[in-house]
């Protein structure tokens, strides 16, 4: 065949566009190409899921678990985000086929594309048009959850104090990177 | 230098420090800590402006935001021009430049104060009698003068080059004002855990205690104590503390919006800031510190340059080191304005006397008199005299039983007045608290709240600043508790100062003048008198929200702070009511002013709303193609050759997909990946299809109705599996359909083991259409047989395309042969350029969707919104056949069946030609039985979609027509302005009605 | 901006969720009669009180859940998962404000 000729390089939205750099008040970086499925189900579905993926699936509401470097993160009592390195998709579709419960497993690689937002002031950055409480004590770090950035729908999940991943629809990355500068503009100069 | 007025001493001013401004041109100078009304008073101007509708001078009233009189333009550049600006709220830099509003030519000499000479004809309601008539020239003659004439600043003429933040924020206690009582409860609310926001309108906090300058608090000058409380706070990591920020406007739940001015008093604002940042705070507590204000009092001719609030003397002198004026007359009738006299006469204003309205000596009045000052108890001003700053006011005895005696003439250049004190309720009035009337001092007090908010201090009716304290502290305290449930010891304040009094006289002073005639002014800035609240209520006007439209009291942009109690007691005293059963008029959003920048925020220009743009976008665009807005989604409208218009371009487009073959970029199409054992059962009961039967590898056509059995969305299901589907919806309903899926699947049939996934943006997908379609996509595509045999219309496979995963359908929009293939989109541009390059070299070409639109209606495709309306059932559309009728239940199949949606009379969906093959009819345009219908005649349906047909060789159409398919070849009408059009009834299908094309 | 609580999330802003009208209505039967169709469409209580309704946390985890709201406070009383019952209601006060 002359498939492997023929493929061509993959840029994810996010990644086609610049990223955001003020010291180390705010940064926007791009996570680059990933392998991402939507797993829907139930009961036995669940674990089994957990086995295939290799990360827990999170009962708990609003939170991500991680192992190696894959992700699992709770979008809703019977939604999950998986996240796992670029090129993986057809290994883990593949595991999933074993699984017998009632299951849904797609494939979204390219549907999201995703940022990494950092820094001292990233809490602010964000809170510019996003309406939840970013608060260590109502958001804290591992909690990702569906929510809005502006006018866009987004998933948020913060990794780390001052760090949180940022994954939209592909088509929304120039508008929802425009609202990221523009919000950020005012920490391109230090205080 | 120092400005005339500047006192020798004093003031939180800079004075070691020169700041240039301009007033109307003229060159002065003021110092840091100024605001412009305060530099403009240091350098002895009075006269800021021309009132709204009579154009009498006016100057300042106020030292605050409820300044009802001083608005200015303030101006930085084209764009940069603010119109309505209250002078005493804009901070003083170098450089600035202000201008006075409504004067012509100039502030000292304005024509429109002729207005002034026939005010006995401006009366309230004067608008709604005299321009009724007649009723053409309103919008023509009437509108255009009167708002030429009338009116506060203009509008900038340039656009708007700021930007204008929003932040959400999140908190336990939001603290608003922040003079005694709100310094107190958010230390308090902090002391005990709290996360705390505090804001205040002013650049330093501290409130009242700024200009109290007898205020001393545990030991510490008030203003001292503030300053270093304000630092504490501001050092904590739980406190959020904000000047210059407005809370402007209470939402629900304890949403409160801030404005925060960032930048409008600098010099030179720097570009990396944004002037404004609209703050959406949710508190779990709200605490309110808004104070009282100083009431007016009510008196003929009181609205001279000069005539001001005592509070506000007091205010210009504390804080600015400015004295108003060099001969003062104070007029009181209570305690509250005595202090200014006192401070007045300290600070060298000769202090003529003081008019007290009371017949009884205070120990406030006792003191003025031991420090020199003259005080007359039982007087009233029955008169000022001046022109464009008072010069002189006549004093009146008001005998025990009420009887006036003309007394004095006063010469003065200052004339300090005070009612009492209003307190602030604006904001817990906002937020739906209701008010309870306080009968001995006569004012409305926050009562039963709606939201979880206390207020405190002067807004809640304390008077001396120990009791403020007292009250912050304990609001603070029960906020932070009821939020957080932390706790916070005991605080006592040690505290003097000088008491308000909340309360005192309400409404019009006696006096001796003609009362159908003397102007007493209640609203200044709407130049609204006592006299015209009167003329209201004898006009029938009962209630205080009709009285408040018929004479526009309490209108403005000041919303009516200083005049709303006034007007009130007018109006009751008129009618011999009550004040409580007058009303009260209802507090609006916002406080005070807020620019539509701020509202606006990033939300303007390139990001007003998502731009959502296809992997092929910039191909397009390469190639000159416009685009058009479908949804959040630019689509490419046609591909132009060189030199080609668009109608060229849809031609040639037209022509080349029915001869040779066309690329089209259908990636917006919505996408459900539909997956679970009950996937096929789920999909039988949402579409009004029959899909159980439906064999893997096959698509179908399916109809999406609602349960009103109208038409809601349309798309092409593949079955990639046993329990798994391909649905696509259009490019506008994709979020909606998979909202009702969800609410079916999740609300009406949870039982379903059944789930669904967007999968719009995973694909990018190409159409290719014609018949070269398989010669182009054969060497792309692998893993698949293309043959007719093999993968026939309307077949679905998971294969390789351009060596990637992709999935590749057989369907036609077009009536000829025709693939969908899609990819991954990362992937798509790389897809589009494979494609087209094919296609091109096989003579084919690139199309948008004007060709796609025109395809299709010559093959009688529907698009659902633009052919449907909402009110078309399957069968009116024409497509009873895909419902499949022995289902036992599918959405929609009670509603479509109900009588009122069958019979003879529904519109359906047909073909239109018109006689004339040249003529394109006009999309929306009625058709009638008649040619030339009369007025009001019955309109038989209207044209949907209408296009010139290359292919066909003239203008085709189709239109929803009563009865439609019982009419066809009958002869109808189309009436337009250039007169009628005949046309025929036809089948809508206009090409290939064999559909032997979709072979090739 | 009102707050909900979702049953799932906690309380959200109002800007993540989507109205769908009045709960607890039933769907016609597919063979019911016209009037009984156009009932269950088209026929709402609009009480002035408490209006148990359908909303989705759309942008959030995505269910669609049950609310208790006063229409004259425009206060959430309660939220509950679908296929609960409607909670009652009979204890707390602050519901009077509706009878005026």
């Amino acid at each position: 065949m002359a498939d492997l000729a023929l493929r061509p390089a993959r840029v994810d939205a996010f990644g086609a566009l610049p990223s955001l750099a003020h010291g180390s008040r705010f940064a926007a970086t791009p996570v680059g190409p990933a392998t991402r499925f939507v797993f829907r189900g139930r009961g036995p579905a669940i674990d089994a899921a957990a086995t295939a993926f290799g990360v827990a699936l999170p009962r708990e509401a609003c939170r991500a678990a991680e192992a190696a470097e894959r992700a699992a993160l709770w979008l809703g009592p019977d939604e999950w985000l998986l996240l796992a390195p670029d090129g993986e998709g057809e290994a883990i579709a593949a595991a999933f086929r074993a699984i017998e419960a009632p299951h849904s497993l797609v494939e979204v690689s390219h549907r999201n594309t995703a940022v990494t937002l950092s820094g001292s002031e990233v809490t602010k950055v964000i809170a510019s048009g996003c309406p939840l409480d970013l608060h260590l004590t109502t958001f804290p770090v591992g909690m990702c959850t569906r929510t809005l950035y502006a006018k866009a729908e987004i998933v948020l999940w913060r990794r780390a104090v001052d760090r949180f991943r940022l994954e939209c629809g592909r088509s929304f990355a120039p508008y929802v990177h425009g609202v990221l500068a523009d919000a950020a503009a005012e920490f391109a100069v230090a205080d | 230098m120092s400005a005339a007025f500047r006192t020798a001493s004093g003031g939180r001013i800079d004075r070691s420090k020169q700041l240039a401004f301009t007033f109307d041109g003229v060159r002065m100078i003021g110092h840091p800590g100024d605001t412009l009304a305060s530099a403009l008073t240091a350098n002895g101007v009075r006269l800021l402006a021309r009132s709204f509708k009579y154009h009498r001078p006016r100057g300042l009233v106020a030292a605050g935001s409820e300044e009802p009189n001083a608005l200015v333009t303030v101006i930085r550049d084209d764009g940069r021009t603010t119109p309505n600006l209250a002078a005493t709220t804009v901070e003083l830099y170098d450089g600035l430049v202000a201008v006075s509003q409504n004067r012509w030519p100039s502030l000292k000499w304005d024509v429109g104060a002729l207005n002034d000479l026939f005010s006995p004809i401006f009366v309230s309601g004067f608008y709604y009698k005299t321009f009724m008539w007649p009723r053409s020239f309103w919008q023509k003659v009437y509108e255009p003068r009167i708002r030429a004439a009338a009116g506060f600043g203009e509008a900038p003429k340039a656009a708007d080059p700021d930007r204008y933040a929003n932040r959400f924020a999140h908190c336990d206690v939001l603290v608003i004002g922040v003079g005694p009582a709100g310094l107190a409860a958010a230390r308090a609310a902090a002391d005990a855990g709290a996360r705390v926001i505090l804001c205040d309108e002013n650049p330093e906090l501290g409130g009242s205690l700024l200009a109290d300058p007898s205020a001393v608090i545990d030991g510490e000058p008030g203003a001292a104590w503030a300053a270093s409380i304000a630092a504490d706070l501001a050092a904590r990591e739980t406190v959020t503390l904000l000047t210059r920020t407005t809370a402007f406007g209470w939402y629900q739940d304890n949403m409160v919006g801030l404005l925060e001015r960032v930048t409008d008093h600098l010099a030179d604002p720097p570009d990396h800031l944004p002037r404004e940042r609209l703050w959406q705070v949710r508190a779990k507590r709200v605490v309110i510190a808004a104070g009282a204000l100083e009431r007016p009092l009510v008196f003929p001719e009181n609205d001279r340059p000069g005539i001001m609030l005592a509070d506000a003397a007091r205010t210009f002198l504390a804080r600015h080191g400015v004295a108003a004026g060099s001969r003062a007359v104070v007029f009181t009738a209570t305690d509250s304005a005595y202090a200014a006299a006192i401070e007045a006469k300290a600070a060298g204003v000769s202090v003529a006397l003081v008019a007290d309205l009371r017949r009884e000596a205070s120990p406030a009045a006792e003191a003025a008199r031991a420090a020199g000052i003259r005080v007359d108890l039982a007087t009233t001003i029955e008169a000022t005299s001046g022109g464009l700053s008072v010069e002189s006011v006549r004093l009146a005895r008001v005998a025990a039983n009420g009887s006036i005696a003309p007394g004095e003439t006063i010469a003065c250049d200052l004339v300090l007045h005070s009612a009492g004190f209003t307190p602030t309720v604006h904001l817990f009035s906002q937020s739906r608290g209701k008010l309870r009337f306080d009968a001995d001092r006569g004012v409305f007090l926050p009562g039963e709240p709606h939201e979880d908010a206390t207020s405190a201090g002067a807004c809640n009716g304390a008077e001396t600043l120990a009791a403020c304290l007292a009250a912050g502290h304990a609001a603070g305290a029960a906020a932070a508790r009821a939020a957080t449930g932390g706790e916070v010891a005991e605080r006592a304040y040690a505290a003097e100062g000088l008491a308000i009094e909340i309360g005192g006289h309400f409404g019009e002073v006696p006096h001796g003048r003609d009362a159908s005639r003397v102007k007493c002014f209640v609203d200044l800035q709407h130049d609204v008198t006592a006299k015209d609240i009167r003329l209201a209520t004898r006009e029938g006007f009962r209630s205080i929200e009709h009285v408040k439209r018929f004479t526009t009291t309490g209108m403005a942009t000041d919303q009516g702070k200083a005049s709303n109690m006034n007007a009130l007691a007018v109006a009751a005293a008129t009618m011999g009511l009550d004040v409580p059963q007058v009303g009260l008029t209802t507090f609006r959003r916002p406080y005070t002013p807020v620019s539509f920048g701020a509202f606006a925020g990033v939300n303007r220009g390139g990001l007003f709303d998502p731009i959502r743009r296809t992997p092929s976008h910039d191909a397009a665009a390469a190639r000159g193609a416009p685009f058009e807005d479908v949804g959040l989604w630019k689509r490419a409208w046609w591909f132009p050759r060189d030199g080609e218009d668009r109608h060229a371009a849809v031609a040639r487009e037209c022509r080349t997909v029915r001869e040779t073959v066309g690329v089209f970029d259908a990636s917006t199409l919505g996408k459900i990946e539909v997956v679970g054992p009950d996937a096929a059962e789920f999909l039988n009961r949402m579409y009004v299809n029959p899909f159980l039967k439906l064999g893997v590898g096959r698509c179908r056509y399916g109809i999406l109705c609602r349960d009103d059995g109208f038409v809601y969305d349309d798309g092409v299901i593949g079955r990639i599996a046993e329990d798994r589907f391909h649905v696509t919806t259009t490019t506008g309903g994709a979020p909606r359909v998979l909202m009702m899926m969800e609410d079916y699947l999740q609300t009406e049939w949870p039982e379903l083991d059944v789930w669904l996934t967007s999968t719009t943006e995973q694909w990018a997908v190409v159409a290719i259409q014609g018949p070269e379609a398989r010669e182009v996509i054969a060497p792309l595509v692998a893993g698949v047989d293309l043959s007719t045999a093999a993968f026939p219309h309307m077949s679905v496979a998971d294969c390789r395309i351009l060596g990637l995963p992709g999935r590749l359908f057989r369907v036609s929009f077009t009536g000829e042969l025709g693939y969908e293939l899609n990819v991954p989109a990362d992937y798509g541009a790389a897809l589009w350029d494979a494609l087209l390059a094919r296609a091109e070299a096989l003579g084919g070409c690139a199309y948008g969707t004007e060709t796609m639109h025109v395809l299709r209606a010559e093959k009688g495709y529907i698009i659902v919104g633009q052919d449907t309306d909402g009110t078309l059932t399957p069968a009116d559309a024409g497509l009873a056949r895909a419902v499949g009728k022995s289902k036992p239940d599918f959405v929609g199949k009670a509603g479509m069946a109900r009588p009122d949606l069958t019979g003879p009379h529904r519109k359906e969906i047909v073909g239109l030609l018109p006689d004339d093959p040249k003529c394109v009819l006009d999309e929306g345009a009625q058709i009638t039985a008649e040619a030339n219908p009369a007025k009001g005649a019955h309109a038989l349906g209207h044209v949907t979609s209408a296009y010139w047909s290359a292919n066909v060789g003239r203008g085709i159409a189709l239109a929803m027509v009563e009865g439609g398919r019982s009419r066809m070849g009958t002869k109808l009408h189309v009436p337009m302005p250039t007169g009628p059009i005949a046309v025929t009834v036809v089948d809508p299908v206009f090409w290939d009605k064999e559909g032997k094309r979709l072979d090739g | 901006m009102l707050l909900i609580t979702c049953p799932y999330c906690g309380p959200r802003p109002e800007i993540e969720f989507a109205a769908r009208g009045e709960a607890h209505v039933a769907r016609a039967a597919p063979d019911a009669d016209g009037e009984a169709v156009a009932a269950s469409l088209y026929v709402r209580s609009n009480p002035r009180g408490v209006i148990a309704e359908r909303w989705r946390h759309v942008a959030g985890c995505g269910r669609f859940f049950d609310a208790l709201r006063h229409t004259v406070t425009d206060k959430f009383v309660a939220t509950y998962r679908v296929g609960e019952p409607r909670p009652d209601l009979a204890a707390p006060a602050g519901a009077g404000e509706g009878t005026r």
